[in-house]
C-alpha cells in the first residue's frame, strides 16, 4: 500500500472513523470550475476519488454519465485529468488520491506513461472499473512500477475464490460495491453489506472501502461504523448538476462533505 | 443424436481462444466486477451445454422445424452475368425466421438461458434484427424480454420496432451518447449488473466480454458449415474467396470461420463506408480503427487519439458500431482476413441490382458484401466462384431506402 494511504486509514482508524472517501468527474462541468470544485471537496475528504471522463461509463448510472459528457463537451483531456489531481496535491499534501475510470483512455496513452504522469501528479492509486484482476497484464507492471496502488472492487456476486484473488492482486484498499448495479443506485441491505465487509476483513488486511448509492448522512453513518471507508459519488457530482451557479455548488459540496463527515463521528462515538 | 456427430455440423470448437477468451491480443474480458460472477456462469453453463448431445439435438431441432434451417446457397446467374467474372453464389441466411442470420444465435442462447433457469431476456439492438430474433425466441419459450434500442435506430427501424412490441417484448429507447447500437450495448449493460440474477443477456454480436465472441460465433458457425458442404455439393469444390459484411462481425465470423482452414480460400470482410473513408463518417474499425477496450473486449476501435469512443456513421443500422469482433481482428493482423468496404451509395446500388437482377431484396447491411462481391466478382476469371452471405432480407429497410432514392417526396 502506498504510504500516504496507509497514513490516511491509520489515521481515521485513530479517531475512531471511516475514511470519506469523495468522488467528482475530473472537468465536469469545465476544467476550470472543476478545480475549485475539486479543492472544495477535497478540503473535506480523507481520499477523493477523481473520475477521468469517457465516452462509454458502463458501469455508471445517469448522474456520473452526464458528468462524463459535461466534461468532454467541455474540452476536458487526460492532461486535464493529471493537472486536477495536482492541484489537489498542492493543496492537499496528505489526502489520498485515486484516479478511477475505464481501461480504453489509459491503454491507448500507454499504461506506462500513463502512470509515470500520475505519479508525477501526486496521485496514489488507480481504480479501473473494467480491468478485473485476470487482465491485469496489462497494467499491473507499470502500475507498480510507479507506485500505485491498484485498488481492486469486489461485489455481492464475488464468490470467495474471488476475493482472494481481488485481496491478493489489489493493493491500496478494496473497493466494495454495495449494490448489484450502476453508481448512484439505491443502496443494498445494510445487514447484507456488513457481512460481507466482515468477511472480507477476515480474508484480507487490506481496508475495504464501501460504495454505490450512499448519499445521506445516516447511511455513510451505518456503513461507517464497519468499512474503513465510505465511497460517496453520485450525491457529490448532484452538488454540481442541481445548483443554480458555480459558486452555489462549491458551497453545497463543501457543505454536504462536512455533514457527511460529522455524521461518521457521531455515530461511531456514540456507540 | 446419440453422440457428437451430425451429417452436416461439427462440433468441434477450433480456433478457440485462450482460457481467459483471447484471441491473440484481442478479445478477453475486461468486464466490471459486478459482471464476473455472471459470465463466468455462462461460460461454464456454455461449455456443459456444448458438450451434451441433448442441447444440440435440441438446437438443431429448432434450426431445422423453426427456423428453417438449412438455408439454400443459390447461385445467382443474372447477377454474376451483370457482374461479370467469377459465379456468384449467395448464402441465403435472408429466408431465417425473421429474415436474418441472428436468429441462429438467439436460438441458441435463449436454450442456454432456459437451461440456466433465468426468466428473463435482455438484448441490445441496432438495425432491429437482433432484437427481433430475442424478441420471437423469448415468445417461443415464454420469458420476458427487454430490448435496448438508441432512439435514433428506433426511428431508422420503426417497423421492426413495432414487431418487437408486437411479439410482447418491451422496446426501451436508449437516449445516451450518440443513441445508437454502441449506447443500447451500455444501457444493456447497465441494466443487466442489477438483474444477472434471474436475466441473460443475449449479446447479438460476436464480440463482448469473454464467452460471448466464442458462443456467438460458435452459433454462426451452421452458416458457413452448410456454404461449405452445399458449394461441394453444387459445384464439386470450395469457393476461391466467401464474402461477408461486418458490424459486429456475426454473420461474417459465421460464414467465414468454417473456410479458416481452408487456406486456399479467400476471406473478406466488407465494412460500412458510409460517405466514405476519408470524410471519417463511416463504421470501418477494421480498416480506420485502432486497438482499444470497449465493451469487454480489445478489439479495433473508432477512437479519438485519447481513447474516446467516436460516433459512427453508416446508411444501415446494423452495421453502425465502432468496435467489431476480436477474433475478426486477430484474423485481419494474421493476414488471413482481406479488408473490402462499400459506401451508402454503392449499397444503395447494390440493393436495386440484386432486387433487379435476381428478385431478392437484401438488407441494407447485406447489401455491402453485395457490392463488395460484385465488385471482386468482376476481377475474377468466369470458372472462379465467389461466396456472398446475404445475412438479411431488405424489408425492415423499405422506409429508408424509399427515402434515400427520393420516391417518398415524389408522391407528395
Amino acid at each position: 500500500m502506498s504510504a500516504r494511504l496507509a497514513r490516511v486509514f491509520k489515521r481515521c482508524k485513530e479517531a475512531h472513523r471511516a475514511a470519506l472517501v469523495g468522488y467528482l468527474t475530473a472537468g465536469d462541468p469545465n476544467p476550470e470550475q472543476s478545480q475549485e470544485l475539486l479543492l472544495s471537496l477535497a478540503a473535506e475528504c480523507d481520499i477523493i476519488e477523481i473520475g477521468m471522463p469517457f465516452s462509454d461509463p458502463m458501469a455508471d448510472g445517469p448522474v456520473i454519465e452526464a458528468a462524463s459528457e459535461r466534461a468532454l463537451a467541455a474540452g476536458t483531456h487526460i492532461q486535464d485529468v493529471f493537472h486536477l489531481s495536482q492541484a489537489v496535491r498542492l493543496a492537499n499534501p496528505e489526502i489520498g488520491i485515486i484516479l478511477m475510470g475505464y481501461a480504453n483512455v489509459p491503454y491507448v496513452m500507454g499504461f506506462e506513461r500513463f502512470a509515470e504522469r500520475a505519479e508525477k501528479a501526486g496521485v496514489d492509486g488507480v481504480l479501473i472499473v473494467d480491468i478485473p484482476p485476470e487482465e491485469g497484464a496489462i497494467c499491473d507492471e507499470a502500475l507498480k512500477a510507479h507506485n500505485l496502488d491498484r485498488i481492486l472492487l469486489l461485489s455481492p456476486t464475488s464468490p470467495d475464490e474471488r476475493i482472494h484473488l481481488a485481496c491478493a492482486k489489489g493493493s491500496g484498499f478494496i473497493y466494495y460495491v454495495s449494490l448489484t448495479g450502476i453508481t448512484g443506485a439505491e443502496m443494498g441491505d445494510i445487514i447484507e453489506i456488513q457481512n460481507k465487509v466482515a468477511h472480507i476483513q477476515s480474508i484480507s488486511e487490506m481496508p475495504v472501502c464501501v460504495g454505490f448509492g450512499i448519499k445521506t448522512a445516516a447511511q455513510a453513518a451505518a456503513v461507517g461504523r464497519f468499512a474503513d471507508g465510505v465511497v460517496v459519488g453520485s450525491h457529490f457530482v448532484n452538488q454540481i448538476a442541481s445548483q443554480q451557479n458555480h459558486h452555489q455548488s462549491v458551497a453545497a459540496l463543501s457543505a454536504t462533505a462536512m455533514a457527511l463527515r460529522a455524521a461518521m463521528h457521531r455515530e461511531i462515538n456514540a456507540g | 443424436m446419440s453422440s457428437l456427430e451430425h451429417p452436416l455440423y461439427n462440433f468441434e470448437i477450433t480456433h478457440a481462444p485462450d482460457a481467459g477468451g483471447h484471441f491473440g491480443r484481442f478479445g478477453g474480458r475486461f468486464a466490471a466486477e459486478t459482471l464476473m460472477q455472471p459470465l463466468l456462469e455462462i461460460e461454464q453453463a456454455f461449455y456443459a451445454a456444448w458438450a451434451d448431445p441433448e442441447f444440440h439435438r435440441e438446437r438443431l431441432d429448432l434450426l431445422k422445424n423453426y427456423v428453417g434451417r438449412a438455408t439454400p446457397l443459390y447461385h445467382a446467374e443474372r447477377l454474376t452475368k451483370l457482374s461479370g467474372g467469377a459465379q456468384i453464389y449467395l448464402k441465403r441466411e435472408d429466408l431465417n425466421h425473421t429474415g436474418a442470420h441472428k436468429i441462429n444465435n438467439t436460438i441458441g442462447q435463449g436454450l442456454l438461458a432456459r437451461r440456466m433457469g433465468k426468466k428473463r431476456v435482455i438484448a441490445e439492438t441496432g438495425a432491429g434484427q437482433h432484437g427481433v430474433a430475442t424478441a420471437t425466441v423469448a415468445a417461443m419459450f415464454g420469458m420476458q424480454c427487454d430490448i435496448f434500442m438508441g432512439r435514433e435506430d428506433m426511428a431508422r427501424q420503426m417497423p421492426n420496432v413495432l414487431r418487437m412490441r408486437l411479439l410482447g417484448a418491451n422496446v426501451i429507447p436508449v437516449d445516451s451518447g450518440t443513441a445508437t447500437l454502441k449506447d443500447a450495448v451500455n444501457e444493456a449493460l447497465r441494466n443487466w449488473v442489477a438483474s444477472c440474477e434471474d436475466t441473460f443477456y443475449i449479446f447479438g454480436t460476436a464480440a463482448g466480454p469473454h464467452p460471448y465472441p466464442l458462443l456467438v460465433r460458435q452459433f454462426h458457425t451452421v452458416i458457413g458449415q452448410e456454404a461449405r458442404a452445399q458449394i461441394l455439393e453444387q459445384a464439386g469444390r470450395l469457393p476461391d474467396v466467401a464474402i461477408a459484411c461486418v458490424g459486429g462481425g456475426s454473420n461474417a465470423i459465421g460464414l467465414l470461420h468454417p473456410f479458416r482452414d481452408d487456406l486456399d480460400v479467400r476471406l473478406v470482410a466488407v465494412e460500412a463506408a458510409g460517405y466514405g473513408l476519408k470524410t471519417g463518417k463511416h463504421a470501418a474499425s477494421l480498416a480506420a480503427g485502432k486497438a482499444g477496450i470497449l465493451h469487454g473486449n480489445l478489439t479495433y476501435l473508432l477512437e479519438d487519439d485519447e481513447g474516446q469512443v467516436l460516433g459512427t456513421h453508416s446508411i444501415s443500422a446494423g452495421l453502425d458500431y465502432p468496435g467489431v469482433g476480436p477474433e475478426l481482428a486477430l484474423m485481419l493482423e494474421e493476414g488471413r482476413l482481406e479488408l473490402d468496404a462499400a459506401t451508402d451509395d454503392e449499397a444503395l446500388t447494390a440493393l436495386q441490382q440484386l432486387t433487379r437482377s435476381e428478385g431478392i431484396i437484401p438488407a441494407l447491411e447485406s447489401s455491402h458484401a453485395i457490392a463488395a462481391g460484385c465488385r471482386i466478382a468482376a476481377t475474377m476469371r468466369e470458372d472462379q466462384i465467389v461466396i456472398i452471405n446475404l445475412s438479411g432480407r431488405g424489408d425492415k429497410d423499405m422506409d429508408n431506402v424509399f427515402k434515400h432514392l427520393g420516391w417518398l417526396e415524389e408522391k407528395q
